[in-house]
């Protein structure tokens, strides 16, 4: 009994010192951006609005929050659309040196990664003159995200039962419009979860904006982000805690819009 | 990039179960198959095959960001590795890195990650989604957000963390700043690792587990002798996943830039220091060649697990 006893209490004191890891560096985010002034200190807040209005007023702030939105939508946009189209055929029809090409894919999307090849692909963006571009940047990244995306949607393309395609077919429908009618309808959750996943994956990347993009007008919150904190030497406090509120809102209800329709779980993940 | 490259377990499933698939339902034909796979494979190539390949090459000159060298680039040959392997930087961030990685992730994550994944493997309720969902927001706010966040934990004067251990004026960044990078990945990665061995007790036969306990197994007996021979596999995809993001990973360069005096400047930031801000972009890229190898190794030998599995 007294050892049931210890082990409840050890159980609770681990879980309250998991719990206290993850949330106390949370807790500024949630208080500063309502307290007037705010430091590095974790202060009970007097929900105060005007640092909203500080960053509603800064130049770029609420621009760069557009501009994560570009980028991420439209890297998502084109890596569900080609995804999807390399994933249909490479599930369907036999391609000759498919599974040589389908390794190879897996391979490259775990060795090149930005930290080894930015220096390359900073090079190519000014030969190709994509610097400050937002569309070459929107290319390059979706050029990194579309292996591993190739690779998730094929296996969404190989468990959907390709009956529907024939029975179509059967009725007369052109392959165009079998994909387009009865294929995207079936697929449409793994489509959904790459673009969550491309959005989630471009709203957070760092590297490849602050490494391409030098216009301030251009940059997403990512770096906006680091520019308010290194900027004049000092952070501006007020604006990154608010500012960095308002960055994080649209991964949360993201986040729990998915756990919500789709249960959080892996793809492409462990399944036996 | 590499953030979110799924644990691709999906290739062995695939041929066995196939082979019907082979057949082309929908009438596509090779042709039209053809096409639609060409623009995947149009961007793959020009903005990630290129790339890897030109950095290989560019290791091999002496080209720079600015100056003589920038317009005319000379071949080099081996000189930049040679060069880049003889630096005591290089070492030093190899090192450090190393220590990031075992630190961070092997240790970090892989520990608290099962730890979390054990201790809520029978539950439910408001406690389990509380501490999932705390641990996975870690995991997916945005890299920029999270560090800074650290940073205003770790302050020196005014940061909680020295608030609560009551030591004002500890500058945790300046003093100790591999711990602070090892720390904040740790805080960082753990919801992979936890729904990944979450998912993988769920796997467990609880009968299995039922008989051990009757046979009067203690809790680690238990997980010795019953639970890691079932989750090795999953062990060994998790630590070989999380070494090679963590090793990648240019988020500690938001908490420290690598400083003070490159104290820690891992592998990561390195390059970017190396070849974007002191412009010796052939120097950076025989960096970036030997960070490419790694991966490689690390990539090879997980597929060939991965075979060796099915």
């Amino acid at each position: 009994m007294t050892r049931f006893v210890l082990g409840r209490i050890g159980f609770y004191t681990l879980i309250a010192v998991l719990l206290a890891f993850f949330t106390i560096p949370l807790l500024w985010l949630v208080t500063a951006p309502f307290t007037s002034n705010p430091t590095y200190e974790v202060k009970v807040p007097d929900f105060t609005l005007e640092n909203f209005q500080a960053v509603i007023d800064h130049p770029y702030a609420l621009p760069s929050l557009w501009n994560s939105v570009v980028l991420s939508v439209g890297t998502a946009l084109l890596v569900v659309l080609l995804a999807a189209l390399a994933a249909y055929a490479l599930s369907r029809v036999r391609l000759p040196g498919r599974d040589a090409l389908l390794y190879a894919l897996l391979l490259l999307s775990s060795i090149i990664t930005g930290t080894a090849a930015m220096v390359p692909l900073f090079q190519l963006a000014v030969e190709l003159n994509l610097i400050d571009s937002q569309f070459g940047l929107i290319l390059i990244l979706t050029g990194g995200l579309l292996p591993a995306a190739i690779f998730m949607m094929k296996d969404f393309m190989d468990s959907t039962p390709k009956s529907y395609e024939e029975s179509a077919r059967v009725f007369g429908a052109s392959p165009l419009q079998i994909v387009r009618h009865v294929v995207v309808p079936l697929v449409r959750p793994g489509l959904a979860t790459i673009g969550v996943w491309a959005v989630a994956n471009v709203w957070g990347n760092f590297l490849m904006p602050y490494l391409l993009l030098s216009d301030v007008e251009k940059q997403p919150a990512a770096v906006i982000t680091y520019t308010l904190y290194t900027e004049g030497g000092q952070a501006n406090l007020k604006m990154l805690s608010t500012f960095g509120l308002l960055y994080s809102v649209p991964v949360v209800l993201m986040y729990l819009f998915v756990s919500k329709k789709y249960g959080f779980r892996f793809h492409g993940g462990i399944k036996r | 990039m590499a953030q979110a490259t799924s644990p691709p377990e999906v290739v062995q499933e695939d041929r066995s179960r196939r082979g019907g698939y082979s057949s082309d339902a929908a009438g596509l034909g090779r042709g039209r198959a053809a096409a639609f796979v060409a623009p995947a494979l149009l961007l793959i190539a020009v903005f990630l095959v290129f790339p890897a390949l030109w950095v290989l090459y560019l290791g091999l000159t002496n080209y720079r960001l600015t100056g003589a060298a920038a317009a005319e680039p000379q071949f080099v040959g081996l000189d930049n590795l040679i060069e880049a392997v003889t630096t005591p930087e290089l070492w030093n961030s190899t090192w450090l890195t190393l220590q990031f990685v075992l630190g961070s992730a092997v240790i970090g994550q892989v520990v608290l990650g099962f730890t979390i994944a054990w201790l809520m493997r029978d539950r439910t309720g408001p406690l389990k989604r509380a501490v999932e969902g705390l641990v996975i927001l870690a995991w997916i706010l945005p890299s920029a957000i999270v560090s800074f966040l650290w940073v205003a934990l770790l302050d020196a004067d005014d940061g909680t963390l020295n608030a609560m251990l009551g030591i004002p004026g500890f500058p945790w960044l300046l003093d100790h700043p591999m711990l602070s990078i090892i720390i904040f990945n740790t805080w960082r990665g753990t919801a992979f690792s936890m729904m990944l061995y979450g998912a993988a007790l769920g796997n467990v036969p609880p009968s299995h587990l039922e008989s051990a306990r009757l046979a009067g197994a203690s809790g680690w007996q238990q997980l010795r002798d019953v639970v890691f021979p079932h989750i090795r596999g999953h062990i060994l995809t998790n630590l070989l996943l999380i070494s090679l993001w963590t090793f990648n990973d240019f988020s500690p360069f938001l908490l420290t830039a690598g400083g003070p005096d490159g104290r820690s400047e891992v592998l990561a930031v390195h390059v970017y220091k190396v070849a974007l801000q002191s412009g010796e972009l052939g120097h950076g890229a025989a960096v970036s060649t030997v960070i490419l190898l790694i991966n490689l190794v690390v990539a090879v030998f997980y597929l060939r697990l991965l075979r060796s599995k099915k």
